[in-house]
């Protein structure tokens, strides 16, 4: 993984890296969106000027140490002249460094207030519009649009186009949780009752990794969020794909996985468009197998995983509103195999 | 003969022996639960807070072991979350702010000159209470129902919806317990302080600890209400089918967050106020000279208890309150930061130009140059709103809360024990044990919580049992735990260190540093009295400075717990007054308000049938005694 340049944020190298990155991005260290740019620049210059003041408290601190004669405290009377003669000095530097403090923090101050007014003025022509509700613990997010026909729900990844604003409306049906996507932008909670939003764009492709940075309960650790940065041809391609009903099913054993589905208890909480499943108490399961991950960020999407997912998510993640489903070997095969074709 | 010894007017044996039997506690084990004598009191209390900070570090060791390596198995995301949970809580509202009430209690009267604190008998209460509220809370962790939803208890988490059972009870009541003790503790060091000084102490003399105290307590007595409303609204919403919080049915779930913070925010500077207190003692004593502005640094303590109050939205930067609005409070938490900047500059003006003994107490403040220097710095990043958005709720702020609090409060918390535990016990600690003590403290500190920095900016969110590897989190995680064990090394040290000082360790004397506040005038440990005769002031550092008359009172009683109260500011006699004696009352008037507040978590009827006892305690505490009466009013003068 890439660690160095730590104190330095980088306006996108990711297309470069991309390859050989071994995880996604989650760092506040990496700029690869404007607002994260904006706050990072924030940070260099507060960085700096912290560590200038740093310095020069614990310099005159030892300056101090090694100047003062030594002294034994019990055998030493009092210095009281400073109650004769008041030490003038003394006071006026006291004074001169008090100033210069009030004067870094009236920069910072500046500092902030200009950085708020950039990170508000990022324009947001021809932005895609997302609806994103926390739930425990996974995030359900809508992709908005003005035509009802073309609006398409998905969960726990998102794809957004590069250089694109993205508008995220933020919601949560539970308690309160925190959407932190490190290297697009800072955080900003999902209170219920009361919506907000969040601007960002993406200015490199790459995939960035967010997490629910909001404690939400049992599982706050294993609530994360993937955002898939694309070019926008990609990115609309993909959109379209997403407002597609699920594939009819093209095999015995993907047509028997389909009405297990319907039949088990799958279908009270999952939506597959197509289907006439439409509870919404779960992920939309309509694209599942598009999706590199379950179980909002924890396990790899892959036969096994799922296979394990279906049969006991109680054991993987405790306290996840998943109930276990026990069925026979067989069955399960057929159900991953009909999952693993809703691409 | 010290400075000190010869300043000390003395009593003949036969009258001290009657001064010493007049305040003494009872002796027995209904004597043991009837003491009040305010030293007593607060060793009981320190000991009780000290307890519950090892209990708090044991948990905090747990919880370094499970990060240790990325996706362990110790303990499972319940546990986990019960353990932040408790270490949070006992931290802020069983350690850091009663310790500091339980120190200023016994070094209050000492420093002022008096033979007492205002109330005893309202001190042990709040101790009492303060002791049950932290073993309820600490029972129900050990059976099995510890709080889990952090120290903050956000709704809606907390609510009954998503917190079902009892946990989220006892930590509420736990809260109204502490903060029931806090503000008593509050009202009788404010009395105690305006009210008993000793005659000429005027407030432009009193020592720059007292001074911290002071202002702490009025903080105290403005920010607990916020909190103890919060909790007991939390209550009500879980019991009696309330809405407060509840946005479906008309309640606020921010609501709880500004009332929280509304107190939380002061909170740290009740932690961290006393403290400043304890540097300006230590640094005078080992730079043996007095420091430098006292009129600066008073205004300094003063400005800091008010800005206090108006910092609290920083914690909720990432809420959608309005951006103006929140630049406001950007502006105000970078404010805070001028009169701690004076404070450290008179403090560095005064070791500049003084005359230095690098004793263990002067090393543990030293520390807070560095460590608390830069928690303070980190706060400035947090108080900007938009780099706050990056950082808030990440490991940067678990690093910087520690940086200010360890550094600001447990370091000179440390170097305060060192300082006046031969004032406490007659004995030195070890100094030598005292350097390992330090150095090990320092050094693991830094290793635990500087990486925790880094760790915040490379994503790691706060309240996680566990990590994935890919993360890239697991080798600073790791250096991190290895700089806990360190921490608990060093203060497995400073207990040996106090076990075998109290009994082998170097014989004080009055005055063993040299120091010039009146502490450090009369015996160590103090007699039941804590002076022969009350002193009478005539400058800032009474033992440094020439000797004036008159020196002390006289025509106090010594059969009678008679003490002087004097003028708020100027400290003129006023008039003379009987403190109560010993009383069982106190300690059984908790005991049945506990009953009330444990049985109320099970039903609110609770509230209805244990106020009787409750009732009836407080009466019986209350109850006159015609003989006392008689003889106070035979003992009345006509002017």
């Amino acid at each position: 993984m890439r660690r160095h340049a730590v104190l330095f944020p980088i306006l996108g190298t990711a297309g470069v890296t991309e390859t050989a990155r071994a995880a996604p991005l989650q760092d506040a260290l990496h700029a690869y969106g404007i607002q994260a740019w904006h706050i990072g620049r924030l940070w260099n210059f507060t960085l700096a000027l912290c560590a200038l003041v740093f310095v020069a408290i614990v310099a005159a601190c030892l300056i101090a140490l090694w100047r003062a004669p030594r002294a034994d405290a019990k055998s030493t009377p009092p210095d009281m002249t400073s109650l004769i003669r008041p030490e003038r000095g003394i006071h006026r530097t006291v004074a001169w460094a008090v100033g210069a403090a009030t004067l870094g923090l009236l920069a910072l101050l500046a500092a902030d207030v200009f950085t708020t007014r950039a990170l508000g003025r990022m324009p947001l022509e021809n932005a895609v519009n997302i609806e994103l509700t926390g739930h425990q613990y996974w995030w359900e997010a809508r992709y908005l649009d003005p035509d009802f026909q073309r609006q398409f729900s998905t969960a726990n990844e998102l794809h957004i186009p590069v250089g694109r604003p993205v508008i995220v409306t933020l919601k949560s049906k539970d308690v309160i949780h925190t959407l932190w996507v490190p290297n697009l932008h800072g955080k900003r909670d999902m209170i219920p009752g009361r919506t907000t939003t969040m601007q960002l764009r993406a200015d490199q492709p790459g995939t960035y990794r967010g997490q629910c940075a909001e404690f939400c309960g049992l599982q706050h650790a294993m609530m994360a969020l993937l955002v898939e940065a694309e070019p926008d041809a990609q990115y609309e391609a993909w959109a379209e794909r997403q407002r597609q009903a699920a594939p009819a099913p093209a095999s015995d054993a993907v047509r028997r996985g389909r009405a297990l589905f319907l039949e088990k208890s799958c279908a009270r909480c999952h939506t597959i468009n197509g289907t006439g499943a439409t509870a919404t108490q779960g992920p939309d399961l309509t694209h599942l197998a598009g999706r590199k991950t379950i179980a909002a960020g924890m396990l790899p999407n892959d036969a096994g995983h799922l296979a394990a997912w279906i049969q006991d998510p109680q054991s993987l993640k405790p306290g996840v509103y998943m109930p276990a489903n026990r069925m026979r070997p067989d069955e399960l095969h057929d159900l991953v195999a009909y999952l693993e074709t809703l691409k | 003969m010290s400075i000190a010894d010869s300043m000390q007017p003395r009593l003949s044996p036969e009258d001290a022996g009657k001064l010493e039997q007049t305040w003494r506690d009872p002796p027995g084990i209904i004597g043991w639960f009837s003491a009040i004598n305010h030293k007593t009191i607060s060793i009981r209390f320190m000991v009780t807070t000290f307890g519950f900070f090892i209990l708090g570090g044991l948990l905090a060791l747990a919880i370094r072991l499970q990060l240790a390596f990325p996706g362990a198995r110790l303990v499972n995301a319940d546990l986990f979350n019960q353990l932040f949970t408790m270490h949070g809580s006992t931290m802020m509202f069983l350690f850091a702010v009663p310790v500091m009430q339980a120190i200023a209690m016994y070094l209050v009267p000492l420093m002022i000159g008096a033979r007492s604190v205002a109330f005893p008998r309202m001190n042990a209460f709040a101790y009492w209470i303060f002791l049950l509220g932290g073993l309820m809370l600490y029972i129900a962790f050990f059976v099995g129902v510890g709080p889990d939803a952090g120290w903050f208890a956000y709704v809606p988490l907390s609510s009954l919806q998503y917190s079902p059972g009892k946990r989220i009870d006892i930590w509420a009541q736990m809260i109204t317990f502490t903060e029931l003790a806090s503000l008593m503790e509050a009202i009788v060091l404010i009395t105690t302080i305006l009210k008993m000084r000793a005659p000429g102490m005027t407030l432009n003399r009193m020592p720059l600890f007292v001074w911290a105290i002071l202002a702490t307590s009025f903080m105290v007595l403005f920010a607990m209400p916020a909190v103890m409303l919060a909790s007991t609204a939390l209550i009500t919403d879980r019991l009696v089918d309330t809405q407060f919080y509840n946005p479906d049915r008309g309640g606020d779930a921010l609501l709880w967050q500004h009332l929280f913070w509304f107190f939380g925010h002061p909170e740290v500077y009740l932690i961290f106020i006393p403290p400043l207190g304890v540097i300006s003692s230590v640094i005078a004593t080992f730079s043996r000279r007095p420091i430098v502005g006292y009129p600066a640094m008073v205004l300094a303590v003063i400005a800091t208890a008010f800005l206090a109050f108006g910092l609290w939205v920083h914690h909720m930067f990432a809420t959608n309150l309005p951006e103006l609005g929140k630049t406001f409070f950007t502006a105000a938490s970078l404010m805070i930061a001028i009169p701690t900047a004076i404070q450290i500059f008179c403090w560095i003006a005064t070791l500049w130009s003084g005359r230095l003994d690098l004793r263990t107490p002067l090393l543990f403040v030293l520390a807070f140059f560095v460590i608390l220097v830069l928690g303070g710095l980190t706060g400035l990043m947090l108080a900007s709103v938009s780099l706050d958005t990056q950082l808030h709720d990440t490991y940067f702020v678990v690093a910087h809360l520690h940086y200010v609090l360890m550094g600001g409060a447990v370091f000179p918390l440390f170097g305060a024990f060192y300082y006046w535990f031969p004032k406490f016990t007659g004995r030195m600690l070890g100094e030598r044990l005292g350097r390992w003590n330090f150095w090990l403290f320092f050094i693991g500190f830094n290793l635990t919580f500087f990486p925790m920095h880094v760790l915040g900016l490379w994503g790691m969110p706060r309240r996680v049992y566990s990590y994935p590897k890919e993360m890239g989190w697991g080798s600073l995680n790791f250096t991190a735990t290895v700089g806990a064990i360190m921490i608990a090394v060093s203060v497995l040290l400073f207990i040996v260190n106090v076990v075998r000082s109290r009994r082998h360790g170097e014989a004080a004397g009055n005055d063993p540093w040299g120091a010039g506040t009146l502490e450090w005038g009369t015996a160590s440990p103090p007699p039941a009295g804590n002076f022969e005769m009350v002193p009478v002031v005539h400058a800032r550092d009474p033992l440094w400075a020439p000797k004036s008359l008159p020196t002390h009172v006289t025509g106090l009683s010594n059969e009678y717990r008679e003490i002087l109260v004097t003028s708020v500011a100027d400290a003129e006699l006023d008039h003379r007054l009987w403190l109560p004696a010993s009383s069982i009352w106190p300690f059984l008037a908790a005991v049945a308000t506990t009953v009330l507040f444990v049985g109320s978590i099970f039903t609110p009827w609770a509230v209805v049938w244990a106020a009787a006892p409750v009732a009836a305690a407080t009466t019986f505490w209350f109850w006159p005694k015609k003989d006392i009466i008689e003889k106070r009013t035979g003992s009345e003068v006509n002017p």
